[in-house]
């Protein structure tokens, strides 16, 4: 995990290099002040000459200033760092989803992709700085006061031997019981932040069924059950600070009872008052450097598993690949469909498709139609490659889709997905998802065909106007048409359109078919729907039913020949009179 | 996404009070340890200086056994108060954890209880993701004050405080250096500090930002695969992300340097009181304080550290600036939250249940019979009359605006009898799903009377209201359990055998047999393991088995197959039998066998008949049905 995401460092490897260097100097500066200090203390004590006096103590005015400066440059290098690192994660993520299929998509949920490249990400960062900063600062600060504190204190110095394994074990003692316990609360707590989520977009739900009170009751319980885990987390971890004053203060007891013994028996040899004073702050330096250790280690253990759920997308392999030698040039819209079977995932028990056999011609316009799960969506999506084949091929131009690179393919097969998207920008701006290059004129034609002129030249500012987030700011008709543009754009051998009209009414609808059919007739035209009056003057209509071909033929065919298809027709036309279209 | 705003003035009072108010023992108590231990803490620098006089007196003389008495009594009481300080110091700890963790939950509950009752208006006009932000975001940074900022202001303060006396008490001179080195460390925190937080505000923002941007293109990730616009989008984020990148930097960067320079500025202070303090010994010169006392070694050694610990109370206060200004930030969106406006509700008259005596007459009961009445008590007189739920509903005259001076609906009239199937047809912005939300009381009506079985609805308690109508939305929302914990969401007490029955109904039960554990699937995401058709079925079923008397059908069969779609409308009209529907559906076949058909246009009736009527009326309906006219 660690060399995965190490990777990410890249152009900030020097100042993360350079944060620990500096963060060294600012310790051995550090450590060397409460020295000085206690030559200080001597030299006043003995009441020597001021010039002296005033020479030790601009030198450690000097010191103080140096450490100063090398600790603002770590500050620096050390947040340029993590945030650089940081960075990196976020874009590396980010170009990984980027080459995901189809199916790695499927794999991961939409929510749990944002909080990966966020709250993970943030949590990696503050480990990583604590990781070149304090994790370096305190175990150098612990090993130079150490240092320091032999030599001034000498014997003085044994009872860090005592206090700082009694402060370790203890701390370790802490963290080993409230680690498991924060990784358990942790998952619950993002468990209650999802029911909290799910009851705000059901609100409506919620209140029409008067469900108040019982959302209510689940909560609190939810929320008492957190917080009890969470409380015993934190009471255990309370134990820090007190384990921490416990150890300041035995060593201040000793160092002045036993310290008065040892200078006023040996007449100061041993030991003098100054550097009675200067063991008192190393240990508080070794105590807190520990404290500061406790403290990285809790962070690192937190981020580790943010980092695996990072690491997760990052090794994610792509279940698509390009071929060593992709062929650029799709020559017509012809697709063959031989032997095909497909299912989502090889865990995935049932075929969503088997046996699919199929011939469809360039140029020729072909209706799909069947019910709720008859696997419609998952026939098409075999045709851009959004979806690799189980078993048998598919072919476009006659050659297997396998064999072509694999954005050649995807700009002459387009497809309007049924679960289609717009993005927040201009109707221009989602338009030019098509072609970036599209002139304006080619943009007005294209929504012409799309019958989607007539609604944006009455916006006051057509087609600048600015479409929200999911394209919340326009009807789902309208959406529709403007998705059926944006593919048109493209300029495609193949059109698919998946269901993409349902919410456009049978005149519009009608119109639309019939400008396709008109303006690009050498493009192959596949349109999945619910309503047969959509798919009737198709040159095929092909009826699925539970992943398998049922019927192909046209309409008059399939009306007299096929059960499902004249049980769909006549569920739509039961009156029998409203056959003008 | 997160706004940020800093927080309101009386923000931090008003924590403090409802902290108060959550643990009115146990605060006091808490804080009282706190000083007790911050004090106690403080204290020992006078017998350090005790211990170190004596030591210096006689350290020449070598002769341990005639002070050993002296600075051993003086180590005991030393032990004595750090016994005390750590028995206090354990206690605040404790009591810390469990008021921090006690009160996040209470607040939790609070704010998600308060929700409960905000009207759906609020819902309607605020973005879901910044209402979530305050149970995570806010949430979170609030844990952060009260469990670390507000202990550590007050033990510094307290520290502070006592170390400033004990300093006055043994020399003014000494002190005077202090106060001029902390004046500056103040503004220096205040300067970069200030900076900090002001920068945290935009790395947030930025942030923000970030996220909208993956999560809208999270969302479209299949449409960007489509349209081979993966490089855009890549270069989109990397603008966005290298925005982050720099507001993140400067704001680490402040709080980074802020430790340094602050501690090293307490290193140059402790060499000019070392400095300063050998000057006034070398020339002797007259000591200012309170105690009288002569300066000594003694004075200078214990002023040392003193000058530590009050420069390191400084320093953590400088760490928590970030916490405390993000936490008031937090701590007022919470309180905004809780502050909302509940919906009202004036309504007297209950839905109960009643048995019907052979005279027709209609008597109160406690147990299920299946037969409910309208209980409603007449204030004039006292009287209390019953009236059988049969589902007749009419509106009278009605108008409504969302936004005052956008009027939505104009004087709507129309009713449907018990057993009547009514349709809305009009295009989007019609008004068609404002009627629905008139009649369940997400909104209330401008002008004009809406009765339910005659009753004005203004009069019935909401939750009966709605508990007499059913609703099934084109937005299914189902939640986290399995298939038939949300079926049974419908009626809480629902056997097995009826929320199946009611699945057969639906015409789900045939795909939920198929799912890997039937009733027991679990789902996910709002069911985003299941195709929107299978979550509408599911939403019909949960519907169903709440078997309310009244019927609203938004747009509810509009992502199922036409088919399979005529299975689900025999079953709801099985269902529907004897009670009243409500339906919106812009497939005029859905529409088509209902009694009244009500063509809405700009909020206004335009047409109203049956299917025939209306074909005949060659009007609007006629247009919509023969495709001449456009629908969405």
């Amino acid at each position: 995990m660690i060399k995965q995401l190490a990777k990410s460092v890249r152009e900030y490897k020097s100042a993360s290099l350079v944060t620990p260097f500096f963060v060294a100097l600012e310790v051995v500066m550090e450590c060397a002040i409460p020295f000085m200090i206690a030559n200080l203390v001597n030299s006043i004590k003995a009441g020597c000459d001021i010039n002296l006096l005033l020479r030790d103590g601009l030198l450690l005015v000097l010191m103080a200033v140096l450490s100063l400066v090398f600790g603002t440059i770590a500050g620096f290098t050390s947040s340029k760092a993590s945030c650089g690192f940081a960075k990196n994660l976020r874009k590396d993520m980010f170009y990984a989803i980027q080459k995901y299929s189809f199916e790695n998509i499927d794999h991961f949920l939409t929510s749990s992709l944002v909080t990966r490249m966020t709250t993970d990400v943030t949590n990696v960062q503050n480990a990583y700085m604590m990781l070149i900063r304090i994790a370096i600062r305190a175990p150098l600060m612990l090993i130079f006061a150490f240092t320091m504190a032999f030599i001034m204190g000498g014997k003085m110095a044994w009872i860090f031997l005592f206090v700082i394994p009694v402060l370790g074990i203890g701390l370790g003692l802490v963290i080993y019981n409230a680690m498991p316990l924060f990784r358990k609360v942790f998952k619950k707590y993002d468990k209650l932040n999802a029911s909290i989520q799910e009851n705000i977009k059901g609100m409506r739900v919620v209140k029409s069924f008067v469900r108040e009170d019982y959302e209510q009751t689940k909560f609190d319980a939810a929320a008492q059950d957190v917080c009890a885990d969470f409380t015993r987390a934190e009471r255990i971890l309370a134990f820090n600070n007190p384990l921490m004053q416990f150890c300041i203060y035995t060593v201040m007891s000793f160092v002045l009872s036993f310290g008065s013994y040892l200078v006023i028996t040996t007449n100061g040899l041993a030991l003098d008052v100054g550097q009675m004073s200067s063991l008192i702050t190393y240990s508080m330096m070794m105590l807190m450097s520990l404290m500061m250790l406790s403290m990285v280690f809790v962070i690192m253990v937190m981020a580790v598993e943010s980092g695996k759920r990072i690491v997760e997308i990052l090794t994610e392999e792509s279940t698509l690949h390009n071929p060593e030698n992709p062929i650029h040039e799709v020559p017509n819209g012809s697709i063959t469909f031989e032997n095909v079977n497909f299912r989502y995932s090889e865990n995935a028990e049932l075929m969503a498709l088997s046996n699919i056999n199929l011939e469809i011609k360039s140029g020729e316009t072909i209706g799909i139609i069947g019910g709720t799960g008859s696997s419609k969506s998952s026939l098409i999506q075999l045709i851009s490659r959004l979806y690799d084949v189980t078993e048998g091929s598919v072919k476009v131009g006659g050659i297997d889709v396998r064999q072509y690179d694999v954005e050649s393919l995807r700009n002459q097969v387009a497809v309007v997905l049924q679960k289609n998207v717009l993005f927040s920008g201009t109707i221009k701006e989602n338009l030019r998802w098509g072609n970036k290059e599209a002139t304006d004129q080619e943009m007005i034609d294209a929504c012409k065909m799309a019958c989607a002129d007539e609604f944006i030249s009455l916006f006051p500012e057509k087609y600048d106007t600015y479409i929200e987030q999911g394209g919340s700011n326009v009807s789902g008709g309208q959406k529709q048409r403007l998705c059926i543009a944006r593919a048109l754009l493209k300029k495609p051998k193949i059109l698919i359109l998946d269901d993409s009209t349902s919410a456009v009414d049978t005149k519009t609808d009608a119109k639309i078919r019939k400008a396709l059919q008109s303006y690009i007739p050498e493009t192959t035209k596949i349109i999945i729907a619910q309503r047969t009056s959509s798919v009737q003057d198709a040159d095929k209509i092909i009826v699925m039913e539970g992943g398998t071909i049922n019927a192909v033929g046209t309409h008059e065919e399939l009306l007299k020949t096929n059960e499902i298809y004249r049980e769909i027709y006549t569920s739509q036309n039961k009156a029998g009179d409203n056959d003008e279209n | 996404m997160m706004k940020t705003n800093r927080a309101k003035k009386g923000t931090a009072g008003r924590v403090i009070k409802t902290l108060y108010q959550f643990y009115p023992v146990m605060l006091p108590l808490t804080i009282g340890c706190i000083i007790f231990s911050a004090i106690v803490g403080a204290i020992p620098a006078v017998f350090m200086q005790n211990i170190i006089a004596v030591v210096e007196q006689s350290w020449q003389s070598g002769d341990w056994s005639s002070v050993s008495g002296t600075i051993l009594r003086y180590v005991a009481i030393l032990v004595g108060f750090y016994v005390l300080s750590l028995i206090s110091s354990l206690t605040y700890n404790q009591l810390m954890a469990v008021i921090t963790q006690g009160s996040l939950k209470k607040l939790r509950i609070k704010m998600f209880g308060g929700m409960q009752r905000l009207p759906i208006r609020y819902f309607d006009t605020h973005n879901h993701g910044d209402i979530m932000s305050h149970y995570t975001n806010d949430i979170d940074t609030l844990r952060q004050m009260i469990s670390q900022s507000f202990p550590q202001l007050l033990i510094s303060g307290v520290t502070v405080v006592t170390i400033f006396a004990i300093m006055v008490y043994y020399s003014i001179w000494l002190m005077l250096i202090i106060v001029i080195g902390v004046a500056l460390m103040t503004f220096i925190t205040k300067k970069i500090g200030g900076g900090s937080a002001k920068y945290f505000f935009r790395q947030q923002n930025a942030l923000g930002k970030v996220e909208g941007y993956i999560e809208e293109m999270m969302n479209g990730q299949k449409v960007v695969k489509v349209f081979c616009h993966e490089r855009e989008s890549e270069a989109d984020f990397d603008r966005l992300n290298d925005q982050l990148f720099e507001e993140a930097f400067v704001a680490n960067k402040y709080a980074n340097i802020l430790g340094p320079v602050l501690n090293n500025l307490g290193n140059v202070l402790y060499a000019l009181v070392a400095l300063l303090g050998g000057c006034l010994l070398i020339y002797n010169i007259p000591n200012l304080s309170i105690s009288g006392m002569a300066l000594s070694i003694s004075i200078v050694v214990p002023f040392l550290n003193m000058t530590k610990q009050f420069v390191g109370s400084i320093g953590q206060v400088s760490h928590q600036i970030n916490a405390i200004v993000m936490g008031l930030a937090g701590a007022d969106r919470i309180f905004e939250l809780m502050d909302q406006e509940p919906e009202q509700d004036e309504g007297y008259v209950t839905l109960v249940n009643v048995h019907e005596k052979e005279d027709g007459s209609l008597v109160e009961c406690k147990e299920r019979t299946g037969i409910w009445a309208w209980k409603h008590p007449h204030k004039a007189d006292g009287t209390v009359t019953y009236t059988k739920l049969t589902g007749d509903v009419r509106l009278h005259n009605v108008d409504f605006e969302y936004v005052p001076g956008k009027p939505v609906l104009r004087d709507v009239s129309l009713y449907a009898k018990p057993g009547q199937k009514v349709a809305f047809v009009g295009a989007t912005g019609a008004g068609k799903t404002t009627i629905t939300n008139l009649l369940n009381r997400f909104y209330d009506i401008a002008d004009g009377k809406i009765r339910y079985d005659g009753i004005n609805i203004n009069k019935i308690k909401k939750e009966d209201l709605r508990r007499a109508l059913g609703i099934v939305l084109q937005d299914t929302n189902l939640f986290t359990g399995s298939v038939m914990d949300n079926i049974r969401y419908g009626k809480l007490d629902a056997s097995d055998e009826e929320c199946i029955a009611a699945a057969k109904l639906a015409g789900a039960h045939d795909f939920i047999s198929r799912l890997p554990e039937g009733y027991n699937t679990m789902l996910l995401e709002n069911g985003s393991n299941l195709s929107q058709g299978q979550r509408q079925l599911i939403s019909i079923a949960r519907a169903a088995v709440a078997d309310p008397p009244v019927m609203i059908m938004d747009e509810a069969t509009s992502s199922i197959d036409t088919r399979t779609e005529a299975i689900v409308q025999r079953g709801m009209d099985a269902l529907m039998h004897g009670r009243s529907v409500f339906v919106i559906a812009h497939r005029l076949s859905t529409v088509k066998n209902s009694n009244v058909i009500i063509v809405l246009d700009h909020g206004r009736i335009i047409e109203r008949g049956d299917h025939e009527s209306l074909l005949a009326q060659k009007g609007q309906y006629y247009q919509l049905y023969t495709g001449a006219f456009e629908l969405e």
